[in-house]
């Protein structure tokens, strides 16, 4: 077997193979659990979609396939030159409401003086970026609203550098269809080219004029006011230009790719 | 069926058109999907104290979705609410485009007025009011039907609101922005439920006005009461 070189693009290990065993298990929980719940309308259908950890089962293929297809509505939907609404200062919160996939206080800590954003995929110059180069960059502030995929909202005020003049800097091929993030806590996440290059999407560095703290995302974070949340990932390591769809952490679980609002 | 071996004057006729009917049933399928995926998706960030049992939501199991992806069960709810949105807006728009364009909706649904409001409460509460024909609707259920009709229209507004804040801004801002599109939102499930439970346990009560959503028959009430 050849050893792979290592990149930030590719699994440190092979996929865990005993999770197909353990699954097997959870299906079987599924079913007996169905005999118990009998008719129960809405539990009973929802033991349909308790099958997809098989990834066979036609009525999540039905759902994948939509999700899909709402992808592409989205996308028609997009205006790359409709702004989100800003708003007044006196509307930001500070600190925002923070959320991650795992408890506050396992945020990590990252040293500004080592850390490097890794760039790869169809960029140009791939040298790596230190913080201050990003800091030297033109700047533009918004103060727009973060939707949250789970229902809640806040107005908050992001500084940062536009992602399409980052892109422009680096040599992107801004005919590429995705670019990706992936973050140090293992989080990732990708959006689609018309969006990344939107006026409001944005490498950010500052909340509320002040320097990111590590629970929103410092060093540096994206900030896309034309998408959900979970679109925007935070504490940042690499980013990717590409092709060839790179998914994300929600995604990766069901969630919409595109999530737009 | 028993109605066949009738003469021919006394035989069924259609009250519910093969496209009302299918419709009917599709929104059946259609509301189902939506209340009870969005039951769930509300669970994850209540608008008020209160979440919907885990169990009478749909979206997959929850306590897989925990153990495989350490999530709450949202991701299914979306899929399924954001599929089953295309089945309630093109059934939906079927079952209006039909309606209006052959005028059915005034000729089942309206006048509605107050006297014949009064009239068949006061008929109902005394137990006369009429199911000879399942044809003709009450004024009560005239009022039902045009509510619920109208509930739909601004559940999938609301719905478009909460989805597309930005793009469709100037509709967000018509239910008083995102939190209010929510609100919206929500309440007209509420009524969507408050209707399910008058509209089921009616058709419980009179059977045969089931059968007739699936046959499309008026079967003569004499003829219906004896299958009773």
């Amino acid at each position: 077997m050849r050893s792979p070189t290592s990149s930030l693009h590719r699994p440190a290990k092979p996929v865990d193979q005993s999770i197909l065993e353990e699954n097997r298990k959870l299906v079987e929980r599924v079913e007996r659990r169905g005999f118990l719940r009998g008719a129960m309308s809405l539990g009973a259908l929802t033991l349909l979609t308790g099958c997809d950890v098989t990834n066979k089962d036609g009525v999540q293929s039905v759902l994948r396939a939509m999700s899909a297809w709402n992808d592409r509505v989205q996308a028609f939907i997009f205006s790359p030159t409709r702004l989100a609404r800003e708003y007044p200062a006196s509307m930001v919160m500070r600190p925002p409401r923070w959320n991650a996939f795992y408890g506050r206080e396992m945020v990590k800590d990252i040293d500004p003086s080592t850390w490097k954003l890794e760039l790869a995929g169809m960029i140009g110059d791939k040298r790596p970026w230190a913080l201050r180069d990003i800091h030297a960059l033109p700047e533009v502030t918004q103060r727009t609203r973060h939707v949250c995929v789970e229902g809640w909202d806040y107005i908050g005020e992001w500084t940062g550098v536009p992602l399409k003049l980052f892109l422009e800097r680096i040599g992107a091929d801004m005919t590429a269809k995705y670019v990706g993030f992936k973050c140090i806590d293992g989080y990732s996440g990708s959006i689609d080219m018309a969006s990344a290059l939107h006026p409001q999407t944005q490498l950010t560095t500052k909340y509320g004029g002040e320097v990111l703290h590590k629970d929103f995302g410092f060093p540096i974070r994206l900030r896309v006011a034309t998408k959900l949340g979970f679109k925007s990932p935070k504490q940042i390591v690499a980013m990717e230009v590409t092709n060839s769809y790179p998914g994300g952490y929600w995604e990766n679980r069901r969630y919409n790719w595109f999530s737009g609002i | 069926m028993a109605t066949m071996s009738l003469p021919v004057e006394q035989r069924v006729r259609k009250i519910q058109p093969l496209t009302i009917r299918i419709t009917h049933w599709v929104n059946a399928l259609a509301m189902f999907i939506m209340i009870g995926s969005g039951w769930r998706i509300f669970n994850d960030s209540p608008l008020f104290p209160f979440i919907f049992d885990p169990d009478f939501t749909l979206g997959g199991d929850v306590y897989v979705s925990q153990r495989l992806w350490q999530d709450s069960g949202m991701g299914g709810a979306l899929q399924w609410h954001f599929a089953g949105m295309w089945l309630l807006v093109l059934n939906g728009l079927v079952y209006f485009v039909y309606n209006l364009a052959t005028g059915r909706f005034a000729m089942k649904l309206l006048p509605v007025t107050v006297n014949g409001l009064v009239d068949d409460i006061r008929d109902a509460l005394t137990l006369k009011l009429s199911h000879a024909d399942l044809g003709v609707y009450n004024h009560v259920q005239k009022l039902l039907y045009i509510g619920v009709l109208a509930l739909g229209v601004l559940v999938v507004l609301s719905g478009l609101a909460i989805w597309k804040p930005v793009q469709l801004w100037w509709l967000t801002d018509l239910f008083y922005g995102f939190q209010g599109a929510r609100w919206v939102h929500f309440l007209c499930m509420s009524g969507f439920v408050l209707f399910l439970i008058v509209h089921l346990t009616l058709a419980i009560l009179v059977p045969r006005t089931i059968l007739s959503m699936i046959t499309g028959n008026a079967p003569p009430a004499h003829a219906a009461n004896q299958k009773e």
